[in-house]
């Protein structure tokens, strides 16, 4: 033993001597932030360089942040699944059933006897219950994920257009539209939000049980398992918790339209897996990143938004972000792959 | 056996960043010898072995193969010099047919078309000549035991034109008649001409077929070219240790005194074709070893009681209280700890820090309407791991960095913090180097001197009787013999999970 422990302490003090070099840095979580960052402000850079005051003011930065907040919800639900080890495909369509059923004219009706909360409720509950419906899917029938949620993508759109009928429905409850259409303190009640599904979001990963069970299913779950964890139930939990989300997500499209249509959410399972990538959560699980994910959806966010303002096309937009994508993937790979050798 | 090296590393530095793996190694290999590397985990054995593969460039020193320095710049380029190597993982697919495997990465084809009749027979020649003709080339690799497996591997590696083979620790995965075979198999190679590097941590294994031993310690040669017959294991024990002796069990606790009610009762457990019939009590303060060959269901039953697998007959209680079948998380509310067999994919969350590992269950003790006191955490685990003498310190460290026997002691700092009434251990030395296993053993003991019902199963014969107060022979699922552990000795044992039964 003695023998041993010496060898792996020799070791240990090589490893914490500082390399003094970027990979050690960058290898970090907070180093891989600090890179998102950078690349967010290069973004801005290029922006005023190339678009100048309209891209510098601050109802363009408004516009961005707005834009974000909606894919940024679902992509802090698509963390938390991702970082279990799973996949979330139908987080879009999800949202669009969702947006479809609060605004048809039953809930509306009722919201404007009662409340237009109950347009809330509505959203949120089918988000929840289609989220459930994923949980259970993949934790008690044992359907890989990335199937269970195919399916679900399919189904849920589809029931979207039955009930909708393929038309758009009109916000007419005013309540509903004049509170999330409102601002705060001079900031859009939508980003409000977003920073507050953040901010519980890290929590909710960082310091509770529940994030801790989330990164153990992730990284190993027959350990998970093998430690006592309920892993079926709490996958269950998760995907519950991804079709919250997407919920909350429903509601700010419908209320940013005005309109609940079966066309919301249309791709944004891709933007949100893409922005969770960029931001450093681990596609194999194991490993999420909150502020990583925020991050990711801001450098999405402003991308699109300094290609508008320079009057670029959406298929040029589209070029770039999987350039980044396959860049930001490999970057992290590299410097993931110099931190963590050893014999 | 010639005198002339087949093979000649001397001086070979491998480096990591950050460690130094391979510090200056000497290896000589000559024609037709099995030459047996020894070392403890960590020594440098794998590094060294993946330098021979072709896997990982050294540094420095040089390779004589054949007379003519080479260097292997990749796996093909071992390959394609003569030199294959069998690791412990077996990397074969197992989706895919044996002959596919054998084959694979250099299929036998015309005008893009692959033969497989052809392929066939060479490789229904290739299994003859291991001593397996009864595998078939087209069986799935994925349905052949370890074993079978094992000789695929080997197949593949005779596939190309072999002159040195390496085999990393091949008997793990054994039983003592496939051990048999091996050594069967490896007598035949080395008749003609081939050489073996043989690496395990069975001394008698080397002893029976091992012609040369070299010992690594600390990524250094500390001694080359020891002749087998000549060199007592005093002398190899002192070569990879720095000491004498291998390792002691502790002391029984207090002789079979009367021990109060039993924490664990097993009565009638079954899980259909694997095992039947176990009953099994566990008082607390008690350590009961399960003896038996891999396969004879062992595994099985530890995970049967701990709910891993559904029991398809029969009941476990603990403190009297029945528990539901099949459910893990209810067998750990009662009290039940298991370190699994694979503690690396079974046990542990490698890439977590240890306080993680050592919270994650008992994390509602630190948890507060779910916020965890992250503080709480890391002191406990901090005053845990110290006083088991984890080594190197440090609970925000990734377990990943920590040894084997270290490892091991984060899975018991694991349930310690449970505070489990029963604890049930899996071949609790596997990967545990000789120095830290007697420190296992000592903690396994303290362990039940405070209270703990302990469950033991091992592969070593000497481990079961060493540890446990109280011993059960499981053969071929069922228990066919119970007693003190001091009223039975190894070769009785070794009798009961071969035969069945004691010899007259």
């Amino acid at each position: 033993m003695s023998q041993d422990s010496v060898r792996v302490e020799k070791a240990a003090l090589h490893t914490a001597t500082p390399q003094s070099s970027l990979a050690a840095v960058m290898g970090s979580g907070v180093g891989r932030n600090l890179g998102l960052v950078v690349a967010l402000i290069v973004l801005c850079v290029v922006g005023v360089a190339t678009a100048g005051d309209n891209f510098a003011s601050v109802d363009n930065l408004l516009t961005i942040l707005r834009l974000a907040s909606v894919i940024g919800v679902v992509s802090i639900g698509m963390t938390f699944v991702i970082t279990a080890g799973h996949i979330d495909l139908s987080v879009g369509a999800i949202a669009a059933l969702a947006s479809v059923w609060c605004t048809t004219l039953a809930t509306q009706t009722m919201a404007e006897d009662i409340h237009w909360i109950v347009m809330v409720g509505t959203a949120l509950l089918v988000g929840v219950a289609c989220g459930l419906v994923n949980g259970l899917l993949v934790a008690y029938g044992g359907i890989v994920s990335f199937i269970a949620t195919l399916a679900m993508l399919a189904s849920a759109r589809g029931l979207a257009e039955i009930i909708a009928d393929r038309r758009t429905q009109i916000v007419k409850v005013d309540g509903f539209a004049d509170f999330f259409r409102a601002d705060l303190i001079g900031i859009p009640m939508l980003v409000w939000m977003f920073a507050l599904v953040s901010v519980i979001g890290w929590v909710l990963l960082n310091r509770t049980t529940f994030g801790r069970r989330t990164v153990a299913v992730g990284g190993n779950p027959e350990a998970a398992r093998l430690a006592g964890i309920n892993v079926r139930r709490h996958t269950v939990m998760i995907f519950g918790l991804v079709g919250l989300c997407c919920g909350i997500a429903a509601v700010m499209i419908t209320a940013r339209t005005t309109t609940g249509s079966s066309t919301h959410g249309t791709l944004w399972e891709l933007d949100a897996i893409a922005a969770v990538v960029i931001g450093g959560t681990l596609l194999s699980g194991g490993r999420g990143t909150i502020v990583g994910t925020v991050l990711g959806v801001l450098i999405f966010t402003t991308l699109s938004n300094v290609f508008v303002q320079n009057d670029l096309s959406s298929s040029a937009q589209a070029v770039a972000k999987g350039l980044i994508i396959v860049v930001a993937v490999l970057l992290q790979q590299r410097l993931a792959g110099r931190s963590s050798h050893t014999t | 056996m010639t005198d002339r090296p087949l093979l000649r590393m001397s001086g070979i530095v491998k480096e990591f960043p950050g460690v130094r793996a391979l510090g200056g190694v000497d290896l000589d290999v000559r024609a037709g010898e099995v030459h047996c590397l020894l070392g403890q985990n960590g020594a440098g054995k794998s590094t060294l072995i993946k330098v021979l593969a072709g896997a990982h460039q050294p540094d420095e020193g040089t390779i004589v193969w054949d007379g003519e320095e080479i260097s292997l710049g990749s796996p093909m380029a071992a390959i394609k010099a003569g030199i294959a190597t069998i690791y412990q993982e077996l990397d074969l697919v197992p989706h895919l047919s044996v002959a596919e495997n054998v084959f694979l990465g250099h299929e036998l084809s015309r005008g893009g078309l692959t033969q497989r009749q052809r392929t066939n027979n060479i490789v229904r020649d290739l299994l003859a000549r291991l001593g397996h003709a009864e595998i078939s080339p087209n069986r799935l690799v994925g349905d052949l035991s370890p074993a079978g497996q094992q000789v695929v591997s080997m197949a593949r590696a005779l596939s190309h034109d072999t002159r040195l083979l390496v085999l990393d620790e091949p008997s793990a995965v054994l039983d003592q008649g496939e051990v048999d075979n091996l050594f069967r198999v490896i007598r035949g190679l080395t008749a003609e001409g081939v050489a073996i590097v043989y690496i395990s941590h069975r001394l008698e294994e080397i002893r029976a077929i091992g012609d040369r031993i070299t010992v690594l310690k600390d990524g250094v040669t500390v001694a080359t070219g020891l002749p087998v017959e000549e060199t007592p294991t005093s002398r190899l024990i002192q070569l990879m240790t720095g000491r004498s002796i291998e390792y002691v069990f502790p002391e029984r606790s207090a002789e079979q005194r009367d021990r109060g009610a039993p924490v664990l009762e097993v009565r009638g457990l079954a899980h259909a074709g694997v095992f039947r019939d176990v009953d099994l009590t566990v008082h607390a303060g008690e350590i009961v070893g399960l003896a038996g060959l891999v396969g004879a269901g062992r595994s099985e039953i530890l995970e049967t009681v701990y709910g891993a697998r559904r029991a398809s007959a029969g009941t476990v209680a603990v403190d009297g209280k029945p528990l539901r079948r099949g459910s893990v998380d209810r067998a750990v509310r009662a009290g039940i700890g298991l370190a699994p067999e694979e503690r690396k994919s079974q046990g542990l969350l490698l890439d977590e820090a240890v306080f993680k590992n050592v919270t994650v269950s008992s994390m509602s003790r630190f948890a507060r309407f779910g916020f965890l006191d992250r503080g709480a955490e890391q002191r406990e685990a901090e005053a845990l791991t110290t006083s088991l003498d984890v080594r190197p310190t440090g609970v925000t460290r990734a377990v990943r960095t920590l040894s084997g026997g270290n490892q091991q002691k984060i899975v018991l700092a694991r349930w310690l913090m449970r505070e489990c009434r029963v604890l049930l251990l899996d071949e609790p030395t596997r990967g545990v180097d000789v120095g830290a296993r007697s420190e296992i053993y000592q903690l396994v003991r303290s362990l039940a001197d405070r209270g703990v019902a302990v469950v033991v199963v091992s592969s070593e014969i000497e481990e079961v009787l060493g540890l446990a107060d109280r011993v059960l022979v499981v053969r071929e699922g069922a228990v066919v013999h119970e007693s003190a552990a001091t009223a039975i000795d190894e070769a009785t044992v070794l009798d009961l999970v071969m035969e069945g039964k004691v010899p007259a």
